[in-house]
């Protein structure tokens, strides 16, 4: 029957997990999860993304939230940046001892 | 820019492009295949001598009440595997089981520990540990845990209130055992403490969601809670040997805290707008109750599904 309407089916919204691991710097895109506010969010990606002693910290952001660039400007975002070698600093000798370049 | 913070790493992820979480958590050796790496001993450096003042005995059933009770919770919740009302759920439910499971399992340890006369005989040559045989070859009286955790699962709704009523009475108790003479329970108690609150908060965050969701959420939570409510008083009733191992400075007296877990359950039951339930406490039998080895028949059936394959092999390795 076309004419029926759908019943109403609340579904939890999409959230996207960040999880920075002991010896991570920066958090790190880990995956994604259902949850129905943001608060239950944390509680879930503890649940199923750090479980195995992952992480020390866990950002979420709510997946709609997020604007992404599209795969249509890739040359025009992107491809620029490709032949630019004189941007990276591989022209200097980095000493051992500074960490994270 | 070069990445030199990868370029060290001894067991990079191949199939990650731009690096992961996992990257350099492997540590050394490159064939573990667990993630996560600085697991903590929590008995490391502990003395676990038998404190004196206290009778072994005694030490020994009272850490087999704190075992069971986590024991015969951890196999309820893990009846959840593959069946709760989602994938994150059923997860979560599954690392509390864990939890409960990794205190009962050193709990059993120390009860052995204590008084061999615990354990069960196996066979000659059976490699079967202590703390597995306290749990897969103990008849149903042996165990010492309340009735509350033994019940048969419900609905979810029937989850949350047993954990809550558990979780928030066990989390009094194990914060005041974190200061125990006997320093293996201390030790359990302090790592235990930090899992419990968890899980208080997970049941409570639920209760609240449950009371003030639906219709039907809040009916079903009303129900079980009316259901499971004879069963708490049982958590916060003081044993003989409690009462013991308490004067011993060994053990904690749960009325003691009896008091402090009310309050916590009065504010989750005010922020939900549930009214405290009136149900008269379940009677023992002539004054027996589950820390007697007094129990529901649920538990004889529940046992008989989690000893079965290890008492078919009393000589298994595994």
């Amino acid at each position: 029957m076309t004419d029926e309407q759908p019943s109403v089916r609340a579904e939890w919204p999409l959230y996207e997990v960040f999880v920075r691991g002991k010896r991570g710097l920066n958090h790190v895109h880990v995956g994604s999860l259902h949850a129905a506010d943001d608060q239950m969010a944390v509680r879930h990606a503890r649940d199923v993304y750090t479980r195995r002693n992952e992480g020390v910290s866990i950002w979420v952001v709510r997946a709609d939230l997020i604007t992404a660039s599209s795969p249509d400007e890739k040359d025009p975002l992107f491809a620029p940046s490709g032949d630019k070698v004189y941007r990276h600093p591989t022209f200097y000798a980095i000493p051992a001892d500074v960490p994270h370049m | 820019m070069p990445d030199t913070t990868h370029g060290s790493h001894p067991a990079p992820d191949p199939n990650a492009e731009h690096g992961s979480i996992f990257d350099g958590l492997l540590g050394s050796d490159a064939s573990q295949w667990a993630f996560g790496t600085d697991f903590e001993d929590p008995l490391a450096g502990v003395d676990t001598t038998i404190p004196d003042g206290v009778a072994p005995a005694d030490l020994a059933a009272y850490c087999l009440m704190l075992a069971d009770d986590a024991l015969v919770a951890s196999h309820r919740l893990s009846e959840w595997c593959s069946r709760a009302p989602d994938l994150e759920e059923d997860i979560a439910l599954a690392n509390i089981a864990l939890d409960l499971l990794g205190q009962a399992r050193l709990l059993l340890a120390r009860a052995a520990a204590a008084d061999p006369a615990v354990t069960p005989a196996l066979p000659e040559g059976s490699p079967v540990p202590p703390e597995d045989a306290l749990a897969f070859f103990r008849e149903q009286e042996a165990f010492r845990n309340v009735r509350l955790v033994e019940v048969p699962n419900g609905d979810f709704a029937h989850t949350v209130v047993r954990l809550l009523l558990f979780a928030t009475a066990r989390l009094a108790l194990l914060e005041r055992l974190a200061h125990s003479r006997d320093h293996v329970l201390a030790a359990v108690a302090a790592k235990g403490v930090k899992e419990v609150t968890y899980h208080r908060d997970y049941a409570g965050r639920w209760f609240l969601t449950l009371a003030r969701g639906t219709e039907e959420s809040r009916r079903r939570l009303l129900a079980a809670l009316q259901e499971l409510w004879p069963l708490y008083p049982e958590m916060t009733a003081t044993h003989d040997v409690e009462a013991r191992v308490a004067a011993a400075g060994v053990g904690v007296d749960p009325a003691t805290a009896a008091d402090e877990v009310d309050v916590v359950l009065e504010q989750v039951f005010a922020m939900s707008g549930v009214e405290r339930p009136q149900g008269a406490p379940l009677a023992g039998v002539r004054g027996r109750t589950g820390r007697d080895g007094l129990h529901t028949e649920a538990l004889s059936r529940m046992l008989a599904e989690m000893q079965v394959v290890a008492r078919a092999h009393p000589l298994g390795r595994w």
